[in-house]
């Protein structure tokens, strides 16, 4: 049981923790540039990213780039320590079986 | 989920964590084949300057000093060329972006400290330092590669450091500048872009 307590629900998700590996070495990442690496759908990535933001995981910026609106994301504090706990949750999960 | 799939996603993590920050095509053969111009450069010059210049390495004058400077341009020109025609092949075969955030930023990263070094040299030069100028290129250009190395294959840094090394020896010892320049963008090069092309390159 105590192992698993750190394993946090909300990055059990392939697409989560594709946008929380990302954000967690860039500083930002703008929408684009993320729907290209996970190779997700607009819809899909645009709801996940939803929920991360919803736990203050991560930080969402709007803004124009010319006329052109840009979204980007940055990883909060919260979402950076509860990265690493998940992580070293999986670890030692796997250390263990 | 069963303990594979945590092993992919640590994997996927990693892949996406390297991906999305660095730029990892650079290719090794570019890097043996900026050795070897720096050598023949090198030795064009020695040549140059052994026959024209009374076998000192030091009184430079008038066409003899330009012809060399002129080599070692074309020599940095050719080896940039080189690396970018390689470059790009390597990034188009593996699927790689050539122009993207990552590659932007270890670009900058690695011009930064390299303008400097160049423009300081010239000022050096202009003062008639001369000997000063080996240790000087092999320290900035070392600087650069230690500052451009976040942005790519970690291996990068090591070459940096060495050359940085090599250039401090330099600078304390000016009469051997030239063995050390040679050693530092030759021999080094060639190591290194070995050492590169059967890590990354040959699979």
């Amino acid at each position: 049981m105590s192992i698993i307590t750190n394993i946090n629900k909300l990055f059990d998700h392939r697409i989560r923790l594709g946008i929380m590996s990302v954000l967690m070495v860039n500083e930002y990442a703008d929408f684009n540039m993320l729907k290209e690496l996970l190779g997700a759908t607009d819809g899909n990535l645009a709801s996940h990213t939803k929920a991360l933001e919803k736990a203050e995981y991560i930080l969402v910026e709007k803004q124009f780039i010319g006329r052109k609106p840009n979204t980007r994301y940055s990883v909060t504090k919260l979402g950076k320590l509860e990265f690493k706990k998940h992580i070293e949750a999986l670890e030692k999960l796997i250390s263990k079986t | 989920m069963s303990e594979k799939d945590y092993l992919k996603d640590i994997s996927e993590i990693k892949n996406l964590m390297n991906k999305s920050s660095r730029f990892i095509s650079l290719s090794g053969l570019s890097g043996i084949l900026a050795g070897i111009y720096a050598l023949i450069g090198a030795a064009i010059a020695y040549w140059l300057v052994m026959t024209y210049s009374g076998g000192t390495l030091f009184i430079f004058h008038g066409w003899v000093f330009w012809t060399c400077m002129f080599v070692l341009t074309m020599i940095a020109l050719l080896s940039a060329v080189t690396g970018i025609i390689l470059t790009t092949r390597k990034a188009k075969k593996t699927g790689e972006k050539i122009w993207d955030n990552s590659s932007k930023r270890l670009l900058f990263n690695f011009l930064v400290p390299l303008a400097v070094g160049g423009i300081y040299c010239l000022i050096i030069l202009s003062q008639g330092r001369y000997g000063q100028t080996g240790g000087l290129m092999l320290i900035f250009y070392g600087l650069a590669l230690v500052s451009a190395s976040k942005y790519s294959i970690g291996d990068i840094q090591y070459l940096g450091y060495i050359q940085i090394i090599l250039g401090l020896i330099a600078s304390y010892y000016p009469g051997y500048g030239f063995w050390l320049w040679m050693i530092g963008f030759g021999i080094m090069h060639i190591v290194y872009g070995t050492w590169m092309h059967f890590k990354y390159d040959v699979k």
